[in-house]
């Protein structure tokens, strides 16, 4: 008897969580449809007469295309540069692990614990002295540096997965490490892979901080843009909806149409 | 021609022998045998003449020329996998043909050498499968398969058959016994199946905790084992071996007190430990016992295990001390029977206190095993 009755808690706590979790994203697609006056009305208005104003506004003032055309350019960029490092570091992690292999793979990871602005103050300056400010490359350079750890702790557990006497076989069939890496380790564990580097893509698009802070016009990608909207002349709440949805729509629909191979990569090798 | 010799060959992980100083000369055609109890580094050594572990010390020539420092691909050796690694991803004839390809050989060449192969093996009608659509046995095939495209100077096998049910691992057996007449090439092959040993090698290499224990053809290690370890790993069921105490030693031979107090005189060379009254072991192969009405040794019946062709009788002699006898027919010995044991005591082998063999004097020795 209590079978049924825990799946139907189980599936309101389900899609309360899911409901908690989207509802800012919601309430910002709605808020980014009215006039900037019913968007700061207290209590919020459920029934107003939508609007597109803002939008128009938006594309007025900014540059949406050539943002987006940024954000890819840099968060695929980065990925790609990202994925040809750590792919030969988490080969070499995995099937040539050392004493101090754990270790080497925990540092790398505790980078990730300091906060950004850390660094903020030498990481602008190597970038004003090396000409890297508001250029493409130099924040493709840093979300490589950025996700780096993420990536290659992600891709050492996948190729772990892969039985290292499939490795040594090849081995004594002549495959030198770049043919296993490409030959064998790349397709056999593809679904990791794959949504290894879709998470990259997510992140980098995502990443804020560094393109707030090292970028201004030629290089800024859609994060900056939002956050262009929420300073000079004040807040505007209904622009900088309509800003932050365009902003994030590509990626909502890249990660609507990979969702399935995310999901696979990511729990890929766990029922195993 | 392909000899593998090793010379005085170490292994460690850190502080950790694992091998400790092998000396094995291989020759050429030769199936040679690796057996010994789980971890005793049989993998380990196997893998050392792979090249795919370091070798910490010590010489491995393959045809002469020293090979320590050669890789894998370039020793012209093929090795087939316990888990079988063959390449998921691809179609029987694409893991087969890897090696080649990699090789950068023709694919007219190619096809011509992995049908080649697949002949030898009933592999035709499965070449473009992937490995996920075979049956365990098939999956050993194709990994013997892409050994033998290579044509390789030496196969080696790790543990082959180890996950085919019984049936199966006979006929692989068969099949593998019969390749090795085929391609005439050295082989050498790991197992801890002391049946696919006896079976299968010219020549058999007990190996204990990284050291050889005894090396010799299979007949050798069964009637002339070198000690007591080798003596209880080889036959099945295993030599019974019963602790006894020396009571004379002479240049004919011992005589020894066995549990119970029978007094039993066995042809061996005595050794310089075998004083009077020191510990000693007499190995008794089951089937050189037999009931008798006047034998050295008495108990009671413990178990009687019907095989049909043949009986095992389970006696026990003084306290806990079981002793497998090997009876011709079905028998008609029942559980708790009062029995006495005769031996055979030309086949009877003695060990020391050093647990090493002392030779049998009236025995005629083996003949090899000739190719
Ligand atoms: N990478 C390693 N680091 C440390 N010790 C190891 C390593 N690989 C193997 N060993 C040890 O070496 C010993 C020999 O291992 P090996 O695999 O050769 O045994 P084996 O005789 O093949 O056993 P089995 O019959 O179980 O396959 C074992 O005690 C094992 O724990
Ligand atoms: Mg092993």
């Amino acid at each position: 008897m209590t079978k049924p009755r825990t799946k139907i808690v189980m599936t309101f706590v389900g899609w309360g969580v899911a409901f908690l979790i989207f509802f800012p994203i919601i309430w910002m697609a709605i808020t980014s449809f009215k006039t900037e006056i019913d968007a700061v009305q207290t209590p919020p208005r459920l029934f107003f007469t939508p609007t597109l104003e803002n939008y128009t506004a938006v594309g007025d003032r900014v540059n949406y295309f050539q943002a987006v055309y940024n954000s890819v350019i840099e968060s695929v960029g980065s990925t790609i540069c990202c994925l040809l490092l750590a792919m030969p570091a988490a080969y070499a992690m995995s099937f040539y692990p050392t004493r101090k292999t754990k270790d080497l793979l925990m540092w790398m990871l505790s980078t990730k614990m300091m906060p950004a602005v850390g660094v903020l103050v030498p990481m602008y300056l190597i970038f004003r002295t090396t000409g890297l400010l508001d250029t493409k490359t130099g924040i493709v350079i840093i979300y490589t540096l950025m996700n780096l750890p993420i990536v290659v702790w992600m891709l050492y557990s996948f190729f772990r997965e892969v039985p290292k006497e499939i490795l040594e076989a090849s081995r004594m069939d002549g495959a030198g490490p770049g043919q296993q890496l490409l030959l064998l380790l790349l397709p056999l564990s593809l679904p990791g892979v794959m949504s290894t580097a879709l998470l990259s893509i997510i992140l980098s698009w995502n990443e804020a901080f560094w393109s707030i802070n090292l970028t201004a016009s030629n290089a800024a990608p859609l994060t900056q843009l939002i956050a262009s909207f929420s300073s000079p002349e004040g807040l505007f709440w209904a622009k900088l909806s309509a800003a932050s949805l365009l902003a994030i729509a590509p990626i909502l629909v890249f990660g609507w149409l990979t969702q399935r191979q995310l999901v696979r990569g990511l729990t890929f090798g766990a029922v195993k | 021609m392909a000899t593998v010799a090793l010379s005085n060959v170490k292994k460690s992980y850190g502080d950790v022998s694992i091998i400790q100083g092998v000396d094995l000369a291989i020759q050429d055609k030769e199936f040679v045998v690796f057996v010994g109890p789980s971890g005793c580094g049989k993998s380990t050594l196997l893998r050392m003449i792979a090249g795919l572990e370091d070798i910490s010390a010590g010489e491995l020539r393959i045809d002469g020329a020293v090979a320590n420092d050669v890789p894998p691909d370039a020793r012209g050796l093929a090795m087939v996998f316990q888990s079988y690694a063959l390449y998921p991803h691809m179609t029987v004839e694409n893991n087969m043909g890897f090696a080649l390809k990699l090789a950068g050989i023709p694919k007219a060449e190619r096809d011509a050498k992995v049908m080649g192969a697949a002949k030898i093996l009933q592999l035709e009608k499965l070449l473009d499968r992937k490995p996920g659509q075979l049956s365990g046995g098939q999956r050993q095939r194709v990994a013997i398969g892409r050994a033998i495209v290579r044509q390789p100077k030496v196969f080696l096998f790790d543990e082959p058959l180890s996950n085919l049910d019984a049936s199966l691992r006979v006929q692989m057996r068969i099949e593998i016994a019969r390749l090795h007449t085929e391609l005439a090439t050295t082989m050498i092959y790991v197992t801890h199946d002391q049946i696919e040993a006896m079976t299968m090698a010219d020549r058999i290499v007990v190996l204990r905790a990284g050291r050889i224990e005894q090396v010799g053809t299979p007949l050798e290690l069964y009637h002339f084992p070198a000690n007591v370890f080798v003596a209880g790993f080889i036959g099945s069921p295993k030599m019974n071996l019963t602790p006894v105490v020396m009571k004379s030693a002479g240049a004919n031979g011992a005589t020894v007190v066995a549990p119970g107090g029978g007094e039993i005189f066995i042809p061996v060379a005595p050794t310089a430990v075998a004083t009077p009254g020191s510990a000693a072991t007499l190995g008794l192969r089951p089937e050189h016992l037999t009931l008798s009405d006047d034998g050295p040794l008495s108990g009671t019946v413990a178990v009687v295990e019907q095989l049909g062709g043949e009986t095992l009788v389970y006696v026990e002699i003084g306290d806990k001390i079981l002793v497998t006898v090997k009876l011709a027919g079905s028998g008609s010995v029942h559980v708790g029977d009062r029995v006495k044991l005769a031996v055979i005591t030309t086949e009877a082998n003695l060990f020391g206190s050093d647990e090493m063999a002392m030779t049998p004097l009236r025995r005629a020795p083996v003949a090899g095993k000739g190719h």
